[in-house]
């Protein structure tokens, strides 16, 4: 059945594949913007503590979406995850090593014998949430102003740029869009922690963050926006597979993908409206809308990289060696099985969906967190 | 394909995944058996009620969240190390190797980081027969994992179901049911995750006899060993089945391996098994030398291993490499040789595509096509260099396999002293349980050297040579990150140890609730 399907519409249906799991991922960095709130918004222990643990029964989940977002790329488009990885090595490992330093911090942090203090591990979750998102808002911004890489005759990465990847995060598109997922991370981290703890004074201070960290985001959300209607970018002749460049070319992939462009403007609102809800009404749910609305912007960002004859890994260096979801993709018989596979998504999300109702169906309370020896 | 090829380069990005990997698994088998038994002890409490089963479980999850953390952290470094190290390797077979990671993360990973938050923090959240079910998911998962990666390097160690692609070139996936039932794969995953069963239950024997050497939480630790040295000793005999399979699989699939294995040089008929040898360490492939400067031989014990038939013939390392036309054995020296026929006419094709000369493209392509199976081999300089490194193997494969009879033994011996009621006053057998656990992480290591260092100098078993396999890196670069990641490693090392001593020495008092 979806074997029958056209090589070019399997490719475009993993590209929708793969940005939604990225997007996912996105919207479940709440855990790292929460992170980033430990040692600026506790004013105690036991705050610290509250946070800390209520983060930590997600944090795996953002984890593994990142893993899944790695392994659906190098599966679907296996010449975007050579090129990248084996090229943009700096920038690759350092985002790697915020995420490992991550990954001990929970069940390290206030363990008896821990060896570097309870300090060290929060600021490992700091680095993991500023450095960290930062690196991959750079590394995703590259997908507009492109990188610096060439292919040879065997498609094999040959890196021009000496800082192997890290050059991304000076240019100014990608360290704006770096800092506005850094605030936004840490909006759906105040959204989810309001919703998720029962703490009258620390939720009234998350409310309030919520509001500052939004208004933190806009000038980045501003220069980023600006930027992408009015830059050059990077376009592909469909018949001749040539790749140049021309102006305007995302504000013309928005203006000739109308949904896209819907998508874009109610996700920012929706964003929006999550935080306002948050901020001056009693509502504790605004991450659902906000949660919702970064989703549908992270894919409509994904769709103008991706769709409508645009490379989405350009290369500044080499137009030619440009990656587009169509000559980066894996074969048609692994993108057919790997369809199948994908069916099995639906369920995963499902059961998710159930556990995370089921184990928040009662906020976090201090008694619980200290009345359970496993707790972070 | 490959301008230049910087050996120090690929010697670094060896060490480093090498470290990296070695490293993960001195972590993860503990977590695919300790959550088996882990939901093991919490059906024990669902069935009979008994609150004493649940601490029991509860204690054992405490060590095993500190051990999964670290396993989590380094699985993730793999995963990122196949891109930054292996670039080429990604792009050339990642048609392939990416299906089983993508599917490791849609059907695996999610059920360990789903539940695990349940097994932890949802005891008054979730009904208790939830609860367990959590639990079982979190095992699950955890093994589920250890299977897609493992078809993954099973398909690393015997290549099949795929097809090279000129235009592209790339190997490409024909068939993924080959892929994944291949038999070296299943091999590699009952052997590796009833490895892991095994050093779990040396753990927590360790742990109990421990307990009882210090004449400590003396009930929950003959518990303990009782439900361990029944899981060990199940584990340990069907790892000595399993590696029997695995070896006749690899006659087949990585005879090369094998012979390292065995540090044979001329295939004979029949040939002994060397059940204890020093090796030579001037033998060269090919030259006249002793291989051994003592050992002690089982006649014809190889052959029956290797063929399951007496007096069969095995092939040494010499016949593989220079060829032998008795056993029909083409050489490596002759698959050189139409390597580079392979290499050289791929180019070819590539240069007249460019120039749009479609007549010598299609020439090209059918003298490629000819040797195209031999294409990994044109990039070997010297047939030697087909031959691992004999020694490190030929050790490997004895400690891992010595330690794995002996662990049988010990089961045994626990299992009989509990059932008799005499543990607590056999200190020695206590002792020998408690150091024991460290033999365990022993064997798992030599295993995994046997497998990955038997493959050299393959990337992909006779396809894809680790000198083209790796990024286009400059070797300082690979060893900065080598030394990051090697003090990262220790402190993180140091940390782990740090706590899961204090959790133990402080014991399950501490888990009540």
């Amino acid at each position: 059945m979806i074997g029958n399907l056209e090589l070019s519409t399997l490719q475009q249906l993993w590209w929708l594949i793969t940005s939604l799991v990225g997007s996912l991922f996105v919207f479940l960095t709440f855990v790292q913007g929460g992170q980033t709130l430990i040692l600026t918004l506790a004013r105690s222990e036991d705050e610290k503590s509250l946070i800390v643990n209520s983060l930590g029964r997600k944090w795996e989940l953002t984890f593994t979406a990142l893993v899944l977002f790695g392994g659906a790329l190098y599966a679907a488009f296996p010449l975007f995850y050579a090129t990248s990885f084996g090229g943009a090595y700096w920038v690759w490992i350092s985002i790697l090593l915020t995420f490992v330093i991550q990954a001990i911090s929970y069940e390290f942090r206030r363990k008896p014998n821990n060896f570097l203090g309870q300090r060290t591990y929060e600021i490992f979750l700091l680095i993991n949430g500023t450095v960290g998102i930062l690196l991959i808002g750079a590394a995703i911004g590259t997908f507009f102003t492109g990188s610096n890489f060439r292919l040879n005759d065997y498609n094999l990465v040959q890196w021009t740029h000496p800082l192997r990847g890290l050059e991304a995060a000076f240019d100014p598109f990608n360290i704006c869009f770096g800092l506005f997922l850094v605030f936004l991370a840490r909006v759906l981290g105040t959204l989810y922690l309001t919703s998720n703890i029962e703490d009258a004074n620390l939720v009234a201070r998350l409310k309030k963050s919520s509001f500052t960290n939004l208004l933190l985001s806009l000038p980045f959300l501003f220069f980023v926006l600006v930027q992408l209607i009015t830059m050059d970018g990077f376009t592909v002749d469909p018949a001749t597979k040539a790749i140049s460049m021309v102006a305007g070319k995302y504000l013309d992939n928005l203006l000739s993908m109308p949904p896209v462009l819907i998508m874009l403007l109610s996700g920012l609102i929706l964003v929006v409206v999550g935080v306002i809800l948050n901020r001056f009404t009693k509502s504790r749910s605004g991450i659902w809308p906000s949660g919702l609305g970064t989703v549908l912007t992270c894919l409509s960002l994904f769709f103008l990289a991706g769709y409508h004859n645009t490379p989405f890994y350009p290369s500044r260096v080499d137009l030619d060696s440009s990656l587009t979801i169509y000559n980066a993709s894996s074969s048609h018989y692994t993108l057919t099985m790997m369809s199948y596979v994908a069916i099995l998504v639906p369920f995963v999300l499902a059961y998710i969906a159930w556990v995370w109702r089921q184990m928040d169906s009662r906020r976090l309370t201090l008694d619980e967190v200290t009345g359970n020896s496993k707790s972070y | 394909m490959i301008e230049s090829i910087d050996p120090g380069q690929v010697n670094w990005a060896r060490a480093q995944f090498a470290l990296t990997a070695m490293y993960h698994w001195i972590f993860v088998p503990l977590t695919l058996g300790l959550s088996v038994l882990c939901a093991f002890f919490e059906t024990l409490y669902v069935r009979t009620g008994n609150i004493e089963w649940k601490q029991l479980a509860k204690f054992w999850m405490s060590l095993f969240a500190v051990n999964f953390a670290i396993g989590v952290a380094t699985g993730i470094i793999l995963e990122f190390e196949f891109g930054t190290n292996w670039s080429n390797y990604s792009w050339m077979v990642g048609d392939i190797f990416g299906t089983p990671l993508a599917i490791e993360g849609i059907l695996a990973f999610f059920l360990e980081a789903t539940f695990f938050a349940v097994m932890f923090f949802g005891w008054d959240r979730f009904s208790k027969r939830m609860h367990l079910f959590s639990t079982w998911m979190v095992a699950l998962g955890s093994n589920l994992s250890a299977l897609w990666i493992l078809i993954a390097n099973g398909w690393m160690q015997n290549p099949i179901g795929m097809r090279f692609n000129p235009d592209t070139a790339r190997f490409e996936m024909l068939d993924l049911w080959a892929v994944v039932s291949s038999r070296i794969a299943i091999s590699h995953f009952t052997h590796a995750t009833s490895s892991g069963f095994l050093l779990a239950s040396l753990f927590v024997t360790a742990v109990s006899s421990w307990f009882l050497l210090k004449g400590r939480h003396q009930i929950f630790a003959r518990r303990s060993i009782t439900v361990a040295a029944t899981f060990g000793l199940l584990s340990a005999m069907f790892v000595a089945f399993t590696g029997d399979e695995h070896a006749y699989i690899t006659v087949r699939t990585q005879p090369m391996k094998l012979a390292a294995m065995e540090g044979l040089y001329k295939g004979k008929k029949p040939t002994g098994l060397i059940a204890f040898g020093v090796v030579n360490p001037d033998k060269q492939a090919g030259d006249a030398g002793d291989p051994f400067i003592t050992k002690i031989e089982v006649p014809g014990m190889l052959s029956l291993l290797a063929n399951r038939k007496l007096g069969t013939f095995v092939a040494g390392i010499d016949d593989l490499v220079w060829g032998n036309s008795e056993h029909d054995i083409v050489g490596v020296d002759q698959k050189i040789r139409y390597g580079r026929q392979a290499v050289t006419s791929l180019a070819d094709f590539k240069q007249a595509r460019k120039a749009g000369d479609a007549s010598s493209a299609e020439a090209a392509l059918t003298k490629f096509n000819q040797n195209q199976e031999f294409l990994g081999y044109g990039y070997l300089k010297k047939p030697s260099d087909a031959v691992p490194p004999v020694s490190l193997i030929f050790y490997s494969f004895r400690v891992m396999a010595g330690l794995g009879t002996f662990f049988i033994m010990l089961f045994a011996l626990f299992l009989i002293q509990s059932a008799r009621n005499k543990l607590p006053a056999n200190r020695w057998l206590l002792r020998i349980g408690v150091i024991s656990v460290f033999l365990g992480y022993i064997a798992q290591q030599a295993g995994w050297i046997v497998t990955e260092v038997g493959r050299q100098p393959w990337a992909i078993q006779g396809l894809l040579p680790v000198s083209v396999a790796r990024s286009n890196l400059d070797s300082g670069t690979v060893a900065v990150t080598f030394f990051i990641f090697l003090a990262l490693f220790v402190v993180m090392l140091i940390a782990e140890i740090k706590i899961m001593v204090k959790q133990i020495s402080l014991g399950p008092e501490v888990s009540k609730s």
